[in-house]
């Protein structure tokens, strides 16, 4: 299914570029090598980098400015516990957020593709104009919201100010304007005849969504899983505003606490713990790859 | 189970999608509903299903009026146009749906779901994957899944038009065997009108959201009530002209400025008392072209030329001016009939159908 879906753009691409198919699709793969050269390049240094004292352009420099002087004394934060718990905060950011945006998605994006309620409208262009809004202009608005969740009793503890659970409720509070249009998407793609005929069957409305609907837009959930992940892993303004003056950090924070602005910085260290920050994200992609690729194949077959 | 609509309208915004329509259907039977596309056929299915809530009328089985009664718990089975099947389950999967929700004990599901799979012949793919069945077997899938519960009422949405030409003819076939010999009350909603004329015990015909007619297939072919009802039944369909009624010589003749035909008594009566202009339909099958072996009656002939020639295998379609007048016939393709040739033609004017031109209502048939 993706051959078929790559072929009209190739075709697309032939008759007014190059003469045969032959030559379209060299010149294509010719264009996405040339383009992808300076990604490759920019991965390749952090590499050499993180295992070497210095660098000039991409290659190691030793003390005397020869070709050499590897190193391992970059990563020498893995044996320090707060690359570990900043990664564990980032961890349980990124998690909650793929919970509670992925509950909230999809329970609402089948609401406000199905049903007709007072209000829909409304709140579906609410939604976008919110989006519009960036965080930096909420922040101090959420500092009163976040101070007022601490002062619950019980629950207090873990959502307010300060706490994992605040950053993670306010950073699906911006994801979810995106979330919930994404999967509304998915769901108005789906035709009526399926839920009808499960409602038929005996199903409820809720079984219905549960049982029927969700398994056709797993691509979908797939797809918001991983932007949801990386943004809850990414995230650093947030965090970084709300845990102020704590030991509650998280990987982009750590990161930005090696950027001094009074010492000198060593770039090979804040390079290494770059790629070490990127390892959980390839493997979270490895896994939701297939799934992700389906989306562009059509997701359910034999409708 | 006996199903009655009563008053039934469904409206969206002040878009009307059924209009007050009333009918009832004997236990047992098959019902088409038959119209064009976007005619209300389908919304009026849906409030039988209890999909769409009616904005006015009722809905009745056996007597008891269900408008306010859930889909799951009216016991009836719907198969779909686009089969409407779960594409993440197997085909036992499907199947069992409907029994699994309603808790039945594996032993009994599995055995329903054989017996229903092996009547539908589909029982050796209860393993597959939907997406690895054709479109005949996939069809086959949701007419089980709507059968395996036992349903009081069937509901088809087209279930034939997403299959080729050869396998519709079989699994019409099929579903009438099935619905027959279960007993099932069924409604049928199509377009097809063979499908409608073959397969149902009556026929509903809609236009609009409006009932037009509802009775037995032969009565809407040979007593159309309306002008639609005669256009919509028979393919091809019925030549329609206007024409005045007048009366000489005792007998009465239908006449325009390039038509002269002498009616049967009978009917011509029944129409005089409209008098004046009236709009006469004749079936393409009931003209014949003149020839030495069968002399036509008087006054029952005209003389028209050939514009075009369609061979449809067994016969070819002939269009025929007369004058301003345009008429298609059906004939014998022995004749020979040829583009640019002057003929005789002559009318079987004991079929002939007439309607007011205001109304659109039969003068005939009431």
């Amino acid at each position: 299914m993706t051959v078929s879906q790559a072929a009209p753009q190739s075709q697309a691409f032939k008759p007014k570029l190059m003469g045969g198919k032959k030559t379209g699709r060299r010149f294509a793969y010719a264009f996405l090598i040339l383009s992808i050269v300076p990604i490759l390049i920019g991965y390749t240094w952090l590499v050499i980098a993180t295992l070497s004292t210095r660098t000039e352009g991409l290659l190691p420099r030793d003390a005397e400015g020869g070709i050499g002087g590897f190193t391992l004394r970059n990563w020498d934060f893995i044996s320090d516990g707060a690359i570990w718990s900043a990664m564990f905060n980032s961890f349980l950011i990124a998690v909650a957020m793929v919970i509670g945006v992925g509950i909230a998605s999809t329970s609402g994006g089948y609401a406000l593709s199905r049903f007709k309620f007072p209000g829909r409208k409304a709140f579906l262009t609410g939604t976008l104009v919110l989006h519009a809004f960036k965080a930096e202009m909420l922040l101090i608005a959420i500092f009163f919201v976040l101070r007022w969740l601490g002062g619950i009793p019980l629950i207090g503890g873990y959502i307010g100010f300060n706490t994992v659970g605040g950053v993670a409720l306010v950073m699906i509070a911006l994801e979810l304007p995106l979330g919930i249009w994404l999967m509304k998407g998915f769901f108005d793609a789906l035709p009526w005849d399926m839920e009808r005929a499960a409602l038929i069957d005996g199903a409820s409305r809720f079984r219905v969504w549960w049982q029927i609907m969700l398994p056709q837009v797993r691509p979908g959930i797939a797809a918001l899983a991983l932007f949801t992940f990386i943004a809850g892993w990414n995230a650093y303004l947030v965090p970084f505003t709300f845990t102020i003056g704590t030991k509650v950090t998280n990987m982009p924070v750590f990161l930005n606490q090696l950027i001094s602005d009074t010492a000198p910085v060593n770039w090979n260290q804040v390079a290494a713990v770059g790629l070490f920050q990127m390892i959980p994200l390839i493997i979270f992609f490895l896994f939701t790859q297939e799934l992700l690729l389906n989306i562009y194949a059509g997701g359910s077959k034999g409708t | 189970m006996r199903v009655e609509l009563d008053g039934l309208s469904k409206a969206w915004d002040g878009v009307v999608g059924a209009d007050n329509i009333t009918l009832d259907i004997a236990d047992g039977d098959l019902v088409a509903f038959l119209g064009p596309s976007g005619c209300g056929k389908t919304t009026t299915l849906l409030m039988v299903a209890g999909i769409y809530k009616p904005t006015a009328g009722t809905i009745s089985f056996d007597g008891v009026v269900v408008n306010e009664v859930a889909p799951k718990d009216r016991h009836v089975g719907m198969v779909f146009q686009s089969y409407a099947l779960y594409p993440h389950m197997t085909v036992f999967g499907n199947i069992s749906y409907p029994l699994r929700i309603q808790k039945v004990n594996k032993e009994e599901i599995r055995e329903r779901v054989q017996k229903v799979a092996d009547m539908m012949g589909i029982g050796h793919l209860l393993d597959r994957k939907i997406a690895q069945l054709s479109g005949g077997q996939q069809q086959r899938v949701s007419l089980g899944r709507a059968l395996v519960k036992e349903p009081e009422v069937l509901l088809f949405d087209e279930p034939l038009s997403n299959l080729d030409a050869r396998l519709r003819l079989t699994m019409r076939g099929e579903i009438k065997r099935i619905q027959e010999d279960l007993g099932i009350t069924s409604i049928y909603v199509t377009h097809d009108q063979v499908e409608a004329m073959t397969m149902a015990d009556k026929i509903a015909v809609m236009s609009e959201g409006v009932l037009q007619a509802y009775d037995l297939p032969e009565d809407l072919y040979d007593h159309p009530k309306t002008l639609f009802v005669a256009g919509f039944v028979g393919n091809p369909p019925m030549n329609f002209f206007d024409v005045e009624i007048m009366s000489s010589n005792g007998g009465f003749h239908a006449k325009s400025e390039a038509i002269d035909l002498a009616l049967p008594d009978d009917r011509a009566q029944k129409a005089a008392v409209a008098k004046g202009n009236v709009v006469m339909g004749v079936r393409p099958e009931d003209v014949y072209l003149v020839d030495d072996t069968a002399p036509p009656s008087e006054g029952s002939t005209l003389s028209a030329s050939i514009e075009v020639v369609e061979p449809l295998g067994r016969e070819d379609l002939v269009g025929v001016t007369i004058g301003d007048v345009q008429l298609r016939v059906l004939v014998d393709k022995t004749k020979g009939a040829r583009v640019g040739d002057n003929v005789e033609l002559a009318f079987d004017l004991s079929k002939v159908q007439l309607f007011d031109p205001e109304s659109e209502k039969s003068l005939l048939w009431k």
